[in-house]
Protein backbone atom coordinates (compact mmCIF):
# COMPACT_ATOMS: atom_id res chain seq x y z
CA UNK A 1 0.00 0.00 0.00
CA UNK A 2 1.50 3.43 -0.71
CA UNK A 3 0.34 6.38 0.96
CA UNK A 4 2.04 9.78 0.63
CA UNK A 5 4.41 10.37 3.16
CA UNK A 6 2.20 12.94 4.88
CA UNK A 7 -0.37 10.56 5.34
CA UNK A 8 1.98 7.91 6.31
CA UNK A 9 2.54 10.52 8.96
CA UNK A 10 -0.66 11.60 10.16
CA UNK A 11 -1.48 7.85 10.29
CA UNK A 12 1.60 7.41 12.92
CA UNK A 13 0.94 10.31 14.47
CA UNK A 14 -3.12 9.77 15.30
CA UNK A 15 -1.60 5.49 16.22
CA UNK A 16 0.34 7.74 19.30
CA UNK A 17 -2.99 8.44 20.49
CA UNK A 18 -4.33 4.50 21.04
CA UNK A 19 -2.77 4.60 24.41
CA UNK A 20 -4.84 7.23 25.71
CA UNK A 21 -7.86 5.73 23.80
CA UNK A 22 -7.19 2.37 25.57
CA UNK A 23 -6.52 4.22 28.88
CA UNK A 24 -9.84 6.31 28.50
CA UNK A 25 -11.81 2.98 27.73
CA UNK A 26 -10.50 1.04 31.03
CA UNK A 27 -11.57 4.50 33.07
CA UNK A 28 -14.88 5.14 31.11
CA UNK A 29 -15.32 0.52 32.21
CA UNK A 30 -13.72 1.10 35.86
CA UNK A 31 -11.39 -1.59 34.86
CA UNK A 32 -7.95 -0.26 36.22
CA UNK A 33 -7.85 -2.41 39.03
CA UNK A 34 -8.17 -2.16 42.87
CA UNK A 35 -6.01 1.00 42.82
CA UNK A 36 -7.17 2.70 39.83
CA UNK A 37 -5.13 6.04 40.32
CA UNK A 38 -2.12 4.49 40.38
CA UNK A 39 -2.78 2.78 37.81
CA UNK A 40 -3.60 5.48 35.85
CA UNK A 41 -0.89 7.18 37.06
CA UNK A 42 1.70 4.68 36.32
CA UNK A 43 0.38 3.68 32.86
CA UNK A 44 0.61 7.32 31.51
CA UNK A 45 4.18 7.41 32.51
CA UNK A 46 4.71 4.60 30.77
CA UNK A 47 3.63 5.51 27.62
CA UNK A 48 5.88 8.40 28.11
CA UNK A 49 9.18 6.41 28.55
CA UNK A 50 8.67 4.17 25.49
CA UNK A 51 7.94 7.19 23.19
CA UNK A 52 10.98 9.16 24.90
CA UNK A 53 12.98 6.06 23.97
CA UNK A 54 11.20 5.83 20.25
CA UNK A 55 12.46 9.59 19.92
CA UNK A 56 15.68 7.78 20.82
CA UNK A 57 15.64 5.34 18.63
CA UNK A 58 14.70 7.30 15.35
CA UNK A 59 18.69 8.70 15.06
CA UNK A 60 20.37 5.26 15.08
CA UNK A 61 17.49 3.99 12.66
CA UNK A 62 18.53 7.11 10.33
CA UNK A 63 22.28 5.94 10.92
CA UNK A 64 21.45 1.97 9.80
CA UNK A 65 18.61 2.95 6.87
CA UNK A 66 20.47 6.08 5.90
CA UNK A 67 16.16 6.87 5.39
CA UNK A 68 16.70 10.68 5.92
CA UNK A 69 12.64 10.92 6.06
CA UNK A 70 12.69 9.87 9.87
CA UNK A 71 13.46 13.04 11.13
CA UNK A 72 10.31 14.34 10.87
CA UNK A 73 9.39 11.87 13.15
CA UNK A 74 11.63 12.32 15.37
CA UNK A 75 10.16 15.54 16.60
CA UNK A 76 6.50 13.85 16.50
CA UNK A 77 7.54 11.16 18.86
CA UNK A 78 9.35 13.59 20.91
CA UNK A 79 5.85 15.83 21.37
CA UNK A 80 4.15 12.50 21.93
CA UNK A 81 6.41 11.38 24.61
CA UNK A 82 5.94 15.34 26.35
CA UNK A 83 2.18 14.73 26.09
CA UNK A 84 2.07 11.52 27.80
CA UNK A 85 4.70 13.42 30.35
CA UNK A 86 2.42 16.32 31.21
CA UNK A 87 -0.81 14.20 31.91
CA UNK A 88 1.27 12.03 34.35
CA UNK A 89 2.40 15.11 36.25
CA UNK A 90 -1.39 16.21 36.28
CA UNK A 91 -2.73 13.27 37.08
CA UNK A 92 -0.33 13.34 40.03
CA UNK A 93 -0.95 17.06 41.58
CA UNK A 94 -4.67 16.83 40.10
CA UNK A 95 -6.15 13.15 40.58
CA UNK A 96 -3.52 11.48 43.35
CA UNK A 97 -2.79 14.58 45.21
CA UNK A 98 -5.60 16.14 44.94
CA UNK A 99 -4.05 19.57 44.45
CA UNK A 100 -3.36 18.86 48.41
CA UNK A 101 0.05 21.33 47.99
CA UNK A 102 1.53 21.00 51.55
CA UNK A 103 0.96 16.94 50.96
CA UNK A 104 2.90 16.99 47.34
CA UNK A 105 5.81 19.44 48.58
CA UNK A 106 6.48 16.72 51.26
CA UNK A 107 6.17 14.75 48.62
CA UNK A 108 8.52 15.52 46.60
CA UNK A 109 11.15 16.77 48.58
CA UNK A 110 11.53 13.11 50.78
CA UNK A 111 11.03 11.40 47.50
CA UNK A 112 14.26 11.28 45.79
CA UNK A 113 12.98 9.56 42.78
CA UNK A 114 9.82 12.17 42.05
CA UNK A 115 12.98 14.71 42.29
CA UNK A 116 14.45 12.63 38.93
CA UNK A 117 11.20 12.35 37.65
CA UNK A 118 10.67 16.45 38.16
CA UNK A 119 14.38 16.88 36.05
CA UNK A 120 13.51 14.69 33.36
CA UNK A 121 10.14 16.71 32.98
CA UNK A 122 11.90 20.06 33.39
CA UNK A 123 14.24 19.12 30.39
CA UNK A 124 11.52 17.27 28.07
CA UNK A 125 9.30 20.47 28.55
CA UNK A 126 11.94 22.98 27.56
CA UNK A 127 12.68 20.52 23.99
CA UNK A 128 8.72 20.90 23.77
CA UNK A 129 8.42 24.37 23.65
CA UNK A 130 11.66 24.95 21.61
CA UNK A 131 10.62 22.30 19.43
CA UNK A 132 9.09 24.74 16.41
CA UNK A 133 10.86 25.58 13.62
CA UNK A 134 10.87 29.44 14.47
CA UNK A 135 12.75 28.25 17.71
CA UNK A 136 15.38 26.46 16.37
CA UNK A 137 16.38 28.87 13.86
CA UNK A 138 16.40 31.70 17.01
CA UNK A 139 18.01 29.30 18.91
CA UNK A 140 20.93 28.87 16.47
CA UNK A 141 24.00 27.07 17.28
CA UNK A 142 22.67 26.45 20.99
CA UNK A 143 19.28 24.18 19.72
CA UNK A 144 21.57 21.43 19.38
CA UNK A 145 23.27 21.75 23.09
CA UNK A 146 19.89 22.40 24.52
CA UNK A 147 18.61 19.37 22.86
CA UNK A 148 21.20 17.37 23.62
CA UNK A 149 19.36 17.10 27.23
CA UNK A 150 17.72 14.54 25.96
CA UNK A 151 20.41 11.99 26.89
CA UNK A 152 19.97 13.45 30.87
CA UNK A 153 16.47 13.27 30.76
CA UNK A 154 16.37 9.57 29.44
CA UNK A 155 18.94 8.59 31.98
CA UNK A 156 16.44 10.67 35.10
CA UNK A 157 13.78 8.67 33.34
CA UNK A 158 15.14 5.01 34.25
CA UNK A 159 16.16 5.68 37.36
CA UNK A 160 12.53 7.81 38.33
CA UNK A 161 11.24 4.44 37.06
CA UNK A 162 13.41 2.11 39.00
CA UNK A 163 13.54 4.11 42.34
CA UNK A 164 9.87 3.40 42.65
CA UNK A 165 9.83 -0.02 42.50
CA UNK A 166 10.46 -2.39 45.72
CA UNK A 167 12.79 -4.70 43.60
CA UNK A 168 14.48 -5.80 40.19
CA UNK A 169 11.76 -7.42 37.74
CA UNK A 170 11.96 -8.56 33.94
CA UNK A 171 10.01 -5.44 32.77
CA UNK A 172 11.77 -2.83 33.78
CA UNK A 173 14.79 -4.66 32.93
CA UNK A 174 13.95 -4.73 29.42
CA UNK A 175 13.55 -0.84 29.72
CA UNK A 176 17.22 -0.85 31.05
CA UNK A 177 18.55 -2.24 28.23
CA UNK A 178 16.63 -0.82 25.78
CA UNK A 179 18.50 3.03 26.88
CA UNK A 180 21.98 1.55 26.92
CA UNK A 181 21.48 0.68 23.66
CA UNK A 182 19.97 3.90 22.67
CA UNK A 183 22.82 5.81 24.60
CA UNK A 184 25.37 3.39 23.60
CA UNK A 185 24.76 4.11 19.37
CA UNK A 186 25.90 7.60 20.19
CA UNK A 187 28.93 7.06 22.47
CA UNK A 188 29.86 4.45 19.54
CA UNK A 189 29.31 7.13 17.08
CA UNK A 190 31.05 10.10 18.69
CA UNK A 191 34.04 8.00 19.46
CA UNK A 192 34.12 6.87 16.41
CA UNK A 193 34.25 10.36 14.90
CA UNK A 194 36.67 11.50 17.44
CA UNK A 195 39.02 8.75 16.10
CA UNK A 196 38.19 9.63 12.25
CA UNK A 197 38.90 13.67 13.03
CA UNK A 198 41.92 12.64 14.73
CA UNK A 199 43.29 11.61 11.48
CA UNK A 200 42.39 14.81 9.90
CA UNK A 201 43.54 17.31 12.21
CA UNK A 202 43.85 16.34 15.98
CA UNK A 203 40.38 17.88 17.20
CA UNK A 204 41.14 18.28 20.88
CA UNK A 205 44.01 20.93 19.52
CA UNK A 206 43.03 24.23 18.20
CA UNK A 207 44.92 26.01 15.67
CA UNK A 208 46.17 29.35 15.42
CA UNK A 209 46.51 31.26 12.21
CA UNK A 210 48.68 34.34 11.64
CA UNK A 211 49.52 36.20 9.24
CA UNK A 212 53.32 37.66 9.40
CA UNK A 213 54.93 40.85 7.23
CA UNK A 214 57.91 39.35 5.64
CA UNK A 215 60.29 41.73 3.31
CA UNK A 216 61.29 39.96 0.37
CA UNK A 217 63.81 41.17 -2.85
CA UNK A 218 62.75 41.34 -6.02
CA UNK A 219 64.83 40.88 -8.52
CA UNK A 220 62.91 42.12 -11.65
CA UNK A 221 64.70 43.27 -14.91
CA UNK A 222 68.34 43.29 -12.94
CA UNK A 223 67.07 45.87 -10.85
CA UNK A 224 66.89 44.06 -7.06
CA UNK A 225 63.76 46.26 -5.25
CA UNK A 226 61.92 45.45 -1.34
CA UNK A 227 58.24 44.42 -1.08
CA UNK A 228 55.92 43.23 1.77
CA UNK A 229 54.61 40.20 1.69
CA UNK A 230 51.96 39.02 4.19
CA UNK A 231 52.66 35.21 5.14
CA UNK A 232 50.43 32.95 6.61
CA UNK A 233 51.46 31.19 9.98
CA UNK A 234 49.72 28.09 10.89
CA UNK A 235 50.71 26.76 14.54
CA UNK A 236 48.84 24.88 17.45
CA UNK A 237 47.35 26.33 20.48
CA UNK A 238 47.41 24.28 23.45
CA UNK A 239 44.59 24.66 25.24
CA UNK A 240 44.99 23.02 28.09
CA UNK B 1 -10.46 9.63 63.55
CA UNK B 2 -10.04 6.61 65.02
CA UNK B 3 -11.86 6.54 68.32
CA UNK B 4 -10.63 4.00 70.76
CA UNK B 5 -12.16 1.92 73.06
CA UNK B 6 -9.71 0.93 75.17
CA UNK B 7 -12.19 -0.16 78.24
CA UNK B 8 -11.78 -3.55 79.64
CA UNK B 9 -14.06 -6.30 78.30
CA UNK B 10 -15.81 -7.25 81.92
CA UNK B 11 -15.03 -11.11 82.58
CA UNK B 12 -19.01 -11.84 82.41
CA UNK B 13 -18.32 -10.71 78.33
CA UNK B 14 -15.25 -12.68 77.64
CA UNK B 15 -16.94 -16.21 76.68
CA UNK B 16 -19.87 -14.75 74.50
CA UNK B 17 -22.40 -17.82 74.29
CA UNK B 18 -22.37 -16.99 70.73
CA UNK B 19 -18.90 -17.15 70.04
CA UNK B 20 -18.87 -20.57 71.69
CA UNK B 21 -21.32 -22.01 69.13
CA UNK B 22 -19.67 -20.24 66.56
CA UNK B 23 -16.36 -22.37 67.29
CA UNK B 24 -18.34 -25.43 67.60
CA UNK B 25 -19.40 -24.63 63.97
CA UNK B 26 -16.48 -23.70 62.83
CA UNK B 27 -14.66 -26.91 64.17
CA UNK B 28 -17.58 -29.15 62.81
CA UNK B 29 -17.48 -27.79 59.42
CA UNK B 30 -13.67 -28.32 59.14
CA UNK B 31 -14.59 -32.08 60.17
CA UNK B 32 -16.79 -32.08 57.51
CA UNK B 33 -14.61 -31.25 55.02
CA UNK B 34 -12.44 -33.77 56.57
CA UNK B 35 -14.17 -36.47 56.24
CA UNK B 36 -15.10 -34.75 52.77
CA UNK B 37 -11.55 -34.85 51.90
CA UNK B 38 -10.77 -38.73 53.16
CA UNK B 39 -13.76 -39.93 51.16
CA UNK B 40 -12.49 -38.97 48.15
CA UNK B 41 -14.38 -35.80 47.15
CA UNK B 42 -11.53 -33.38 46.82
CA UNK B 43 -11.26 -30.61 49.40
CA UNK B 44 -11.71 -27.57 47.04
CA UNK B 45 -12.51 -24.93 49.23
CA UNK B 46 -13.13 -26.32 53.14
CA UNK B 47 -12.94 -23.65 54.70
CA UNK B 48 -15.69 -22.10 52.22
CA UNK B 49 -18.41 -23.82 54.99
CA UNK B 50 -17.39 -21.96 57.85
CA UNK B 51 -18.59 -18.78 56.16
CA UNK B 52 -21.76 -18.33 57.83
CA UNK B 53 -20.43 -18.90 61.29
CA UNK B 54 -18.39 -16.24 61.03
CA UNK B 55 -20.88 -13.62 59.99
CA UNK B 56 -21.98 -12.86 63.86
CA UNK B 57 -18.13 -12.58 65.11
CA UNK B 58 -17.96 -9.88 68.27
CA UNK B 59 -15.61 -7.03 67.70
CA UNK B 60 -12.54 -6.62 69.55
CA UNK B 61 -12.53 -3.98 71.69
CA UNK B 62 -8.98 -3.05 70.37
CA UNK B 63 -11.12 -1.76 66.97
CA UNK B 64 -11.77 1.29 65.90
CA UNK B 65 -15.30 1.70 65.28
CA UNK B 66 -15.19 4.82 63.35
CA UNK B 67 -12.66 3.08 60.20
CA UNK B 68 -15.02 2.88 57.37
CA UNK B 69 -13.56 -1.08 55.66
CA UNK B 70 -12.10 -0.57 52.35
CA UNK B 71 -14.68 -2.81 49.65
CA UNK B 72 -13.60 -6.43 50.18
CA UNK B 73 -13.24 -6.46 46.04
CA UNK B 74 -10.60 -4.14 47.02
CA UNK B 75 -8.78 -6.07 49.36
CA UNK B 76 -8.94 -9.13 47.91
CA UNK B 77 -7.74 -8.26 44.40
CA UNK B 78 -5.14 -6.05 45.60
CA UNK B 79 -2.11 -8.73 47.26
CA UNK B 80 1.71 -8.33 47.65
CA UNK B 81 2.23 -12.03 47.56
CA UNK B 82 5.61 -12.51 45.80
CA UNK B 83 6.24 -16.06 46.09
CA UNK B 84 3.48 -16.42 43.61
CA UNK B 85 4.10 -12.99 41.26
CA UNK B 86 5.54 -9.44 41.85
CA UNK B 87 1.52 -8.49 40.70
CA UNK B 88 -1.10 -7.56 42.97
CA UNK B 89 -3.71 -8.50 40.59
CA UNK B 90 -2.07 -11.95 39.47
CA UNK B 91 -2.02 -13.41 43.12
CA UNK B 92 -6.17 -13.38 43.18
CA UNK B 93 -5.67 -15.88 40.90
CA UNK B 94 -2.29 -17.75 40.89
CA UNK B 95 -2.77 -18.19 44.77
CA UNK B 96 -5.59 -20.88 44.81
CA UNK B 97 -3.02 -23.56 43.81
CA UNK B 98 -2.06 -23.63 47.15
CA UNK B 99 -3.18 -26.50 50.02
CA UNK B 100 -4.41 -24.99 52.74
CA UNK B 101 -6.12 -27.85 54.22
CA UNK B 102 -4.31 -29.62 56.35
CA UNK B 103 -2.55 -26.58 58.05
CA UNK B 104 -0.08 -27.17 60.96
CA UNK B 105 1.71 -24.78 62.92
CA UNK B 106 4.43 -25.58 64.82
CA UNK B 107 6.01 -23.59 67.94
CA UNK B 108 9.17 -24.03 68.85
CA UNK B 109 12.22 -22.53 70.05
CA UNK B 110 12.68 -21.27 73.86
CA UNK B 111 9.30 -22.66 75.47
CA UNK B 112 8.49 -24.71 77.80
CA UNK B 113 5.98 -26.61 75.45
CA UNK B 114 6.98 -26.95 71.58
CA UNK B 115 4.17 -28.35 69.66
CA UNK B 116 3.04 -28.76 66.19
CA UNK B 117 -0.44 -27.74 66.16
CA UNK B 118 -3.12 -28.47 63.90
CA UNK B 119 -4.75 -25.73 62.87
CA UNK B 120 -8.40 -26.60 63.71
CA UNK B 121 -6.71 -27.41 67.43
CA UNK B 122 -5.57 -23.66 67.45
CA UNK B 123 -8.74 -22.07 66.21
CA UNK B 124 -11.07 -24.16 68.41
CA UNK B 125 -9.26 -23.27 71.16
CA UNK B 126 -9.56 -19.53 70.61
CA UNK B 127 -12.42 -17.07 70.67
CA UNK B 128 -12.61 -15.22 67.18
CA UNK B 129 -12.90 -11.98 67.18
CA UNK B 130 -13.48 -9.15 64.15
CA UNK B 131 -10.45 -6.57 64.66
CA UNK B 132 -10.73 -3.95 62.32
CA UNK B 133 -7.47 -2.52 61.41
CA UNK B 134 -6.24 0.41 59.09
CA UNK B 135 -3.65 -1.90 57.02
CA UNK B 136 -0.76 0.47 55.56
CA UNK B 137 1.97 -0.79 52.93
CA UNK B 138 5.29 0.47 52.63
CA UNK B 139 4.43 1.44 49.18
CA UNK B 140 2.23 4.56 50.80
CA UNK B 141 -0.85 2.89 50.21
CA UNK B 142 -3.83 1.66 52.57
CA UNK B 143 -6.93 -0.21 53.52
CA UNK B 144 -9.59 -0.95 56.24
CA UNK B 145 -9.74 -5.00 56.87
CA UNK B 146 -11.97 -6.05 58.79
CA UNK B 147 -9.68 -9.45 60.06
CA UNK B 148 -11.28 -12.12 62.01
CA UNK B 149 -8.45 -13.58 64.40
CA UNK B 150 -7.50 -13.73 67.62
CA UNK B 151 -4.68 -12.09 69.92
CA UNK B 152 -0.94 -13.80 69.23
CA UNK B 153 -0.25 -13.57 72.79
CA UNK B 154 -2.81 -16.19 73.52
CA UNK B 155 -0.79 -18.67 71.33
CA UNK B 156 2.39 -18.04 72.57
CA UNK B 157 0.76 -18.70 76.06
CA UNK B 158 -0.13 -21.72 75.16
CA UNK B 159 3.48 -22.82 74.46
CA UNK B 160 4.47 -21.30 77.62
CA UNK B 161 7.43 -18.96 76.28
CA UNK B 162 10.90 -19.42 78.69
CA UNK B 163 12.27 -15.99 80.02
CA UNK B 164 15.19 -16.35 77.39
CA UNK B 165 12.52 -15.41 74.68
CA UNK B 166 13.16 -11.99 73.74
CA UNK B 167 12.12 -12.22 70.05
CA UNK B 168 9.58 -14.07 68.11
CA UNK B 169 10.42 -15.57 64.52
CA UNK B 170 7.69 -16.43 61.98
CA UNK B 171 7.67 -18.47 58.38
CA UNK B 172 5.78 -18.64 56.04
CA UNK B 173 5.10 -21.68 54.03
CA UNK B 174 7.54 -23.21 51.55
CA UNK B 175 5.82 -24.56 48.71
CA UNK B 176 8.09 -24.18 45.42
CA UNK B 177 6.23 -26.90 43.70
CA UNK B 178 2.99 -24.20 43.54
CA UNK B 179 4.83 -21.46 44.32
CA UNK B 180 5.99 -20.06 41.04
CA UNK B 181 8.96 -17.15 42.97
CA UNK B 182 9.96 -20.03 45.09
CA UNK B 183 10.76 -22.43 42.41
CA UNK B 184 12.72 -19.80 40.03
CA UNK B 185 14.63 -18.33 43.59
CA UNK B 186 12.81 -14.96 42.28
CA UNK B 187 14.11 -11.57 44.01
CA UNK B 188 13.85 -12.39 48.12
CA UNK B 189 15.48 -15.12 50.00
CA UNK B 190 12.46 -17.99 50.33
CA UNK B 191 10.91 -19.26 52.88
CA UNK B 192 9.62 -15.86 53.72
CA UNK B 193 10.83 -14.66 57.35
CA UNK B 194 9.32 -11.92 59.62
CA UNK B 195 9.95 -11.44 62.88
CA UNK B 196 8.43 -9.19 66.02
CA UNK B 197 10.15 -8.60 69.41
CA UNK B 198 8.25 -10.40 72.29
CA UNK B 199 6.50 -7.38 73.47
CA UNK B 200 5.37 -6.56 70.50
CA UNK B 201 4.23 -9.95 69.40
CA UNK B 202 2.27 -10.21 73.49
CA UNK B 203 0.72 -6.21 72.75
CA UNK B 204 -3.02 -7.37 72.35
CA UNK B 205 -3.39 -5.49 68.87
CA UNK B 206 -1.19 -7.73 67.48
CA UNK B 207 -3.34 -10.77 65.87
CA UNK B 208 -3.38 -13.86 63.84
CA UNK B 209 -6.15 -13.93 61.62
CA UNK B 210 -7.46 -16.57 59.77
CA UNK B 211 -10.73 -14.98 58.23
CA UNK B 212 -11.78 -11.20 57.08
CA UNK B 213 -15.18 -9.94 55.97
CA UNK B 214 -16.81 -12.55 58.08
CA UNK B 215 -15.49 -15.25 55.89
CA UNK B 216 -12.43 -17.40 55.73
CA UNK B 217 -9.46 -15.86 54.74
CA UNK B 218 -8.58 -16.08 50.83
CA UNK B 219 -5.62 -17.36 49.86
CA UNK B 220 -4.63 -14.65 48.55
CA UNK B 221 -4.79 -13.07 51.29
CA UNK B 222 -2.28 -14.88 53.38
CA UNK B 223 -4.78 -18.05 54.34
CA UNK B 224 -5.27 -20.14 55.96
CA UNK B 225 -3.56 -17.93 59.24
CA UNK B 226 -1.38 -14.72 58.92
CA UNK B 227 -0.15 -12.16 61.32
CA UNK B 228 -1.47 -8.64 61.23
CA UNK B 229 0.45 -5.81 63.21
CA UNK B 230 -1.76 -2.93 62.24
CA UNK B 231 1.08 -0.03 63.64
CA UNK B 232 4.15 -1.72 60.80
CA UNK B 233 4.16 -1.63 57.31
CA UNK B 234 2.27 -4.36 55.87
CA UNK B 235 4.95 -7.00 54.95
CA UNK B 236 5.15 -7.30 58.84
CA UNK B 237 2.06 -9.12 58.72
CA UNK B 238 3.29 -12.57 57.27
CA UNK B 239 1.00 -14.78 55.21
CA UNK B 240 0.42 -18.67 55.86
CA UNK B 241 2.43 -19.43 58.79
CA UNK B 242 3.47 -22.42 59.40
CA UNK B 243 6.84 -22.03 62.09
CA UNK B 244 6.66 -19.83 65.16
CA UNK B 245 9.80 -19.55 67.00
CA UNK B 246 10.44 -17.78 69.90
CA UNK B 247 14.38 -16.80 70.27
CA UNK B 248 17.08 -15.20 72.05
CA UNK B 249 18.10 -12.77 69.34
CA UNK B 250 16.47 -10.11 66.68
CA UNK B 251 15.56 -12.42 63.64
CA UNK B 252 17.07 -11.66 60.63
CA UNK B 253 13.72 -10.74 58.25
CA UNK B 254 13.25 -11.24 54.41
CA UNK B 255 12.92 -7.64 53.24
CA UNK B 256 15.59 -6.58 56.14
CA UNK B 257 18.02 -9.25 54.58
CA UNK B 258 17.24 -7.92 51.07
CA UNK B 259 17.64 -4.43 51.48
CA UNK B 260 18.24 -3.23 55.02
CA UNK B 261 19.06 0.70 54.60
CA UNK B 262 15.26 0.49 53.13
CA UNK B 263 13.27 -1.78 55.53
CA UNK B 264 14.05 -1.95 59.03
CA UNK B 265 13.24 -4.79 61.48
CA UNK B 266 10.65 -2.27 63.62
CA UNK B 267 9.08 -1.42 60.22
CA UNK B 268 6.65 0.93 62.19
CA UNK B 269 4.84 3.31 60.21
CA UNK B 270 6.30 6.31 60.50
CA UNK B 271 5.43 9.39 58.39
CA UNK B 272 8.61 11.12 59.86
CA UNK B 273 10.96 8.51 58.62
CA UNK B 274 11.02 8.36 54.69
CA UNK B 275 11.82 5.32 52.80
CA UNK B 276 15.40 6.23 51.39
CA UNK B 277 13.97 6.60 47.72
CA UNK B 278 10.11 8.07 48.62
CA UNK B 279 8.02 9.71 51.36
CA UNK B 280 6.12 7.94 53.86
CA UNK B 281 4.14 11.38 54.64
CA UNK B 282 0.58 10.43 53.34
CA UNK B 283 -0.71 7.18 51.67
CA UNK B 284 -3.27 6.85 49.19
CA UNK B 285 -6.32 5.07 50.39
CA UNK B 286 -7.49 2.38 48.39
CA UNK B 287 -11.23 2.79 47.48
CA UNK B 288 -10.92 6.67 47.43
CA UNK B 289 -11.88 8.51 44.37
CA UNK B 290 -10.20 10.42 41.52
CA UNK B 291 -9.52 14.22 42.71
CA UNK B 292 -9.12 13.17 46.36
CA UNK B 293 -6.65 14.02 48.46
CA UNK B 294 -4.16 11.62 50.05
CA UNK B 295 -4.33 10.70 53.91
CA UNK B 296 -1.60 12.36 56.07
CA UNK B 297 0.14 8.88 57.71
CA UNK B 298 -0.04 9.08 61.18
CA UNK B 299 2.49 7.62 63.56
CA UNK B 300 2.07 4.17 64.29
CA UNK B 301 -0.39 4.05 61.83
CA UNK B 302 -2.76 5.81 64.65
CA UNK B 303 -2.36 3.28 67.09
CA UNK B 304 0.21 5.76 69.19
CA UNK B 305 -1.73 5.80 71.94
CA UNK B 306 -1.68 1.74 72.50
CA UNK B 307 1.63 1.17 71.21
CA UNK B 308 3.58 4.14 71.30
CA UNK B 309 5.38 3.36 74.80
CA UNK B 310 6.95 0.27 73.39
CA UNK B 311 9.28 2.34 71.87
CA UNK B 312 9.52 5.02 74.93
CA UNK B 313 13.38 5.29 74.89
CA UNK B 314 14.17 4.45 71.26
CA UNK B 315 14.94 6.78 68.06
CA UNK B 316 12.67 5.93 65.78
CA UNK B 317 15.05 7.52 62.95
CA UNK B 318 17.64 4.74 63.88
CA UNK B 319 15.30 1.69 64.66
CA UNK B 320 13.51 2.52 61.54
Amino acid sequence: MFLPSISLWLLITLACFLPLLGISVDIASNNLGADPIQALHIRLGDWSMRFLWLTLAITPLQTLTKWRKMADYRQMLGLIAFFYASLHVIVYVLVDQGLEWNLIAVDIIESPYIWLGVLAYIIVFSLAITSPKFAKKRLGKNWKKLHRLIYIAAIAVIIHYYWQLKGNMAEPLFYLILVFLLLGFRIAVSLKNRQFNKMMIPSTRKIRVTSVPKSLDIIQSGVTSKTILNELVIEEVDEQ
Amino acid sequence: MIIKTNKDIPSSEITDPLVFKQRRQIIKAMMGSLVAGASGFSASSPLAETKTAWTNVPKANTTGESLITTSSEIVKNHTNYYEFTFNKTDATRLAQSLTTDPWSVEISGEVEKPAIYHLEDILSQQSLQEYIYRFRCVEAWSMVVPWIGFPLANLLKMAKPLSSAQFVQFTSVYDPKTMPNQHNNAMLEWPYVEGLRIDEAMHPLTILAAGMYGESMPKQNGAPLRLVVPWKYGFKSIKAIVKIELVKRAPMTTWNKYAPNDYGFYSNVNPDVPHPRWSQNSERQLGSGFFTPRRKTELFNGYGSQVASLYRDMDLRHFF
